[in-house]
């Protein structure tokens, strides 16, 4: 069965936090919501768990017995240990005994955080913190599975670890909705939700979002027009409507999704300034 | 920097109430309530010649009951349930003067003006507190102190710490009721509380000699309701801070009118009458009458039925307009699922409107 947000619109006093957004997430897959701070990824991640009203919309979610959630924050309790954490957690859920455990020490072989097993969260690593979070959210096998931002401040191995934890939940038939402000890992994700502002700006497949964008990106050595260029690493990435020809110092690029994100969200940002 | 100190001043209200707040709330209270002399005291005159000496009294003792036909025990009976400060025996030369010594303040004044009656009017013996040492009176509202501080200041610590750390957002998407997380959190604290209300209570018996004449399970019955209505408090301001500071900060206010309003360290006799009102209103006031009176005076159920009532009355009140507020904080979203959630069913939810 899948799950869905469906028209969500969420007012934070006037601040309007989501406005008319959509996400469906089907069993097995993975869907990434992207977006730069207060695009609203948190707030669509909280009112599909339930952890706050509508002012209009609808959501689909399990029970929460069988939902996971990970928090933007620790997500863990820094006065108990690293399994005290999980036999807290997984007693609430039901577990208990040597199903508990099993399924504890399998966790926390597949997260590498077996060694650290009897130490404080407090005592943990970013990185190992947000892993331990994230196998507290696993621990009871949920049908859906919403981690807000499970990768930020953590190294990149780390990642790579969460990443690889990701996919297996979603292997085993869970369904993932998670947040992330790191674009190169969001193009993995079989979906994404692309959001600015409280606003969908694209979604779909990684060749979807692609499709949102109208016009071409360049790369050269130097900003042509400022407000539509914006800095990677050493060079400038600009973007040209179809109806604009870029100069012959630049060169034409095939986006990934960051430049497809960046180009979308000045667009918009362009057009809310137009409109004042 | 000047600028921008001021400018945070004006966003932070509750520093900025603290700073306007406290010297007003400190001006009115040593004002109008720090003040240990007690101008009048409630009399009770029993005995043959009660009629004509209540009448021969001094203004200073305010003579509420006149009973020729009573004797010394009826006396002790009026001491013992707090009905007055001070009974005069008639029928005897010197008449005799029975004090509470529980009531310190009051017993001072009275002690202090029956000596310059003279002994040969009237001997004076003081009950419950013969020596009236300070410690006997105060002991037993530090123990109330002490619970007033675990159930406030750690309470609230221990909840917004959840908050801060964000474990309480990701209680309230487990599949745990908001009372069991509420009764989790604060069982431990209610039970660190008893524990040191019975040391502190069998250390200020053993180390300052508090009898303690009353009945236990009456003292365990006023403290229990008490402790009730300070973890109320205590979740009660969880759900109005956001960081262990705030928390703390606002414990403080309920904490500091406790300590010199309560009675406990000013008489509240002897407190103005605009300023008294406010003590009556505490609940740490209620809990000494009880403690004070167990302890000391062996006073029962009974007499201390108005104490009893009013932090019974507070503790429904205060516990449970606070823990619906944390209700209400933790789940916003699960009265929409709950339905349908306890049969393990999925949601859908319509809109809010």
């Amino acid at each position: 069965m899948s799950f869905w947000v469906r028209s969500a619109t969420v007012r934070n006093g006037d601040v309007l936090a989501l406005d008319d957004v959509s996400v469906t997430v089907e069993p097995g897959s993975v869907v990434v919501v992207v977006g730069g701070d207060g695009a609203g990824k948190t707030t669509l991640l909280r009112a599909l768990v339930g952890e706050l009203v509508l002012e209009r919309g609808s959501v689909r979610a399990p029970a929460p017995q069988r939902i996971g959630y990970l928090t933007a924050a620790a997500g863990s309790w820094p006065a108990l240990t690293v399994r005290q954490n999980m036999d807290f957690v997984g007693g609430i859920y039901g577990l208990a005994g040597e199903r508990l455990q099993q399924r504890r020490e399998a966790l926390l072989t597949r997260a590498g955080l077996t060694e650290a097993g009897d130490r404080l969260a407090s005592q943990l690593s970013g990185g190992m913190r947000r892993k331990l979070g994230f196998c507290m959210a696993m621990q009871h096998q949920p049908e859906l599975l919403v981690l807000d931002e499970p990768t930020t401040g953590v190294d990149p191995v780390s990642r790579i670890d969460l990443w690889r934890l990701v996919s297996e939940a979603a292997a085993a038939g869970a369904a993932v909705l998670m947040s992330t402000t790191y674009l190169d890992e969001a193009e993995r994700a079989g979906s994404l939700l692309v959001l600015d502002g409280g606003r969908t700006l694209a979604e779909g497949s990684l060749a979807d979002v692609r499709a949102t964008l109208v016009g071409s990106i360049t790369v050269g050595d130097r900003p042509h027009r400022a407000p539509w260029a914006w800095r990677r690493g050493r060079r400038f990435h600009e973007w040209w409507r179809d109806s604009e020809q870029p100069p012959a110092d630049v060169m034409a690029i095939e986006p990934d999704l960051e430049d497809v994100v960046v180009a979308l969200s000045l667009q918009r940002r362009h057009e809310i300034g137009a409109r004042r | 920097m000047i600028i921008k100190e001021f400018r945070e001043l004006r966003r932070d209200r509750r520093t900025l109430g603290m700073l306007i707040g406290l010297p007003l709330l400190l001006l009115v209270i040593f004002g109008y309530a720090a003040n240990f002399y007690v101008s009048s005291v409630k009399t009770a005159v029993v005995g043959p010649q009660a009629t004509s000496a209540a009448a021969a009294l001094p203004s200073f003792f305010d003579v509420t009951v006149v009973e020729p036909g009573e004797g010394r025990s009826d006396a002790e009976t009026l001491l013992r349930d707090n009905t007055v400060d001070v009974v005069i025996v008639t029928g005897q030369l010197p008449a005799l003067a029975l004090v509470d010594g529980s009531n310190l303040f009051a017993a001072q004044s009275i002690v202090s003006v029956l000596n310059k009656v003279g002994a040969d009017k009237v001997t004076t013996e003081v009950l419950y507190n013969p020596e009236l040492k300070t410690s006997w009176v105060m002991i037993p509202a530090i123990i109330g102190l002490i619970l007033t501080f675990i159930g406030t200041i750690v309470t609230s610590i221990g909840l917004v710490r959840e908050r801060e750390t964000g474990t309480l957002e990701q209680l309230a998407v487990m599949p745990i009721k908001p009372s069991a997380v509420i009764l989790g959190k604060i069982s431990p604290y209610f039970l660190v509380a008893s524990i040191d209300m019975v040391v502190v209570t069998v250390l200020g018996i053993l180390l300052f000699g508090v009898p303690f004449n009353g009945n236990v399970l009456v003292f365990a019955l006023g403290a229990a309701l008490f402790l009730f209505v300070v973890l109320g408090l205590g979740v009660f301001i969880s759900t109005i801070s956001q960081t262990t500071g705030q928390a703390i900060q606002t414990a403080f206010f309920f904490l500091m009118p406790q300590i010199l309003l309560s009675g406990m360290i000013f008489p509240l006799d002897a407190m103005a009458a605009g300023v008294r009102w406010i003590g009556y209103l505490l609940p740490l006031t209620y809990f000494t009458m009880i403690s004070q009176g167990v302890m000391l005076r062996g006073a029962s159920l009974t007499s201390l039925w108005l104490p009893f009532l009013v932090l019974a009355v507070m503790a429904v009140v205060v516990f449970t307009g606070a823990t619906l507020r944390f209700r209400r904080d933790l789940a916003p979203g699960r009265r929409r699922r709950a339905a349908t959630a306890d049969m393990g069913a999925d949601v859908e939810a319509p809109s809010a409107r």
